[in-house]
């Protein structure tokens, strides 16, 4: 039984390691993050999208378009904030108006706080990022990368 | 969540690439033609619409949402398209992709003031149709319910219009 559970806990592990991605949009592995009872650390999700794509950022321009948007069942600790990069204004053969997006690379923080009576392990958090990316053409169907990180409370 | 583009293509049998929409516009001879695949979905009223409805005519079958900006621009062209052919033989179809369904689709409609039919779609829609992931992506239907072509991605209006008047004249279909 013990070995089963070690067995899941490093597929755990070897899971948080590994890029996600889904559609045009991957998400590295996070560095792992090391957190004190009490106190909060933040995390850098480091986001790559493939050229010719864009996605809306977490404010788009219009109320039809869905925000770019970064959800974590963080339990037992907590998310106190998600900072999202500023879009940058972009003008589409489709869009009457320049449109607030993100090309390229860009990074999400997220930081985490460890609430006094935390215990101390290792805590393997999922989060998920939800995107909608087009290219001056077409739209992608809105699509959640899965993603994973550690976090060593003491 | 839907399958890839490579399905649709195979659906389509022919070598037609997102980055090649432009270029294959055309529609194609009958000999090279599927059969659409039939479906049966809701429109805003709660009725089944199945493309079975409309055999006899020339269908624009178009995937889109409300979350897709090129989807918007062809709205207004598909507007007209229902008007000036709806006599004609020919008939526009909307099939919504927007998972939270009429609940947003439907103001929608009624502010673009939408004259054609609209049904809300799956996944399984999609996947009938060769997994459709890309909007907007339309196929124009002949009148022996057999796609002709399709376009993936906003194209033009007069590429649309081409396609629209070969196929009521029952032209490039042999």
């Amino acid at each position: 039984m013990q070995k089963t559970l070690r067995l899941y806990w490093l597929a755990l592990l070897a899971s948080s390691l590994a890029a996600q991605s889904a559609g045009p949009l991957t998400v590295d592995a996070p560095q792992k993050i090391v957190i004190a009872k009490g106190q909060s650390a933040s995390v850098k999700l480091h986001v790559k999208l493939a050229p010719g794509h864009h996605t809306n950022s977490n404010t788009p321009s219009e109320d039809y378009l869905i925000p770019l948007r970064f959800t974590m069942q963080a339990e037992p600790l907590v998310v106190e904030s998600v900072v999202y990069p500023k879009g940058h204004d972009e003008k589409y053969s489709f869009s009457e108006k320049p449109l607030s997006v993100l090309t390229g690379d860009f990074d999400i923080i997220v930081k985490l706080t460890a609430p006094a009576t935390a215990q101390s392990q290792m805590h393997v958090l999922v989060g998920k990022l939800r995107y909608q990316a087009c290219t001056d053409k077409i739209c992608l169907s809105p699509k959640t990368v899965e993603v994973r990180l550690t976090a060593d409370v003491r | 969540m839907f399958a890839a583009v490579p399905g649709l293509l195979s659906l389509m049998s022919c070598a037609t690439t997102p980055a090649t929409v432009d270029a294959a516009a055309s529609v194609k001879p009958v000999k090279e033609r599927k059969k659409a695949p039939e479906f049966a979905l809701k429109d805003v009223d709660g009725k089944v619409v199945r493309l079975s409805d409309y055999k006899g005519k020339v269908v624009l079958l178009n995937f889109w949402a409300t979350w897709c900006g090129p989807c918007k621009v062809e709205i207004p062209w598909f507007i007209d398209f229902e008007k000036a052919n709806k006599d004609k033989g020919f008939a526009v179809l909307g099939v919504a992709m927007d998972e939270e369904g009429w609940e947003i689709v439907k103001p929608y409609l009624g502010e673009k003031g939408v004259n054609y039919r609209v049904v809300v779609g799956d996944d399984s829609t999609a996947t009938l149709y060769g997994g459709v992931d890309s909007l907007p992506t339309t196929f124009l239907i002949d009148r022996d319910g057999k796609i002709a072509t399709v376009h993936i991605g906003l194209v033009s209006k007069a590429e649309y219009a081409k396609d629209i008047a070969a196929l009521l004249a029952g032209t490039s279909s042999k």
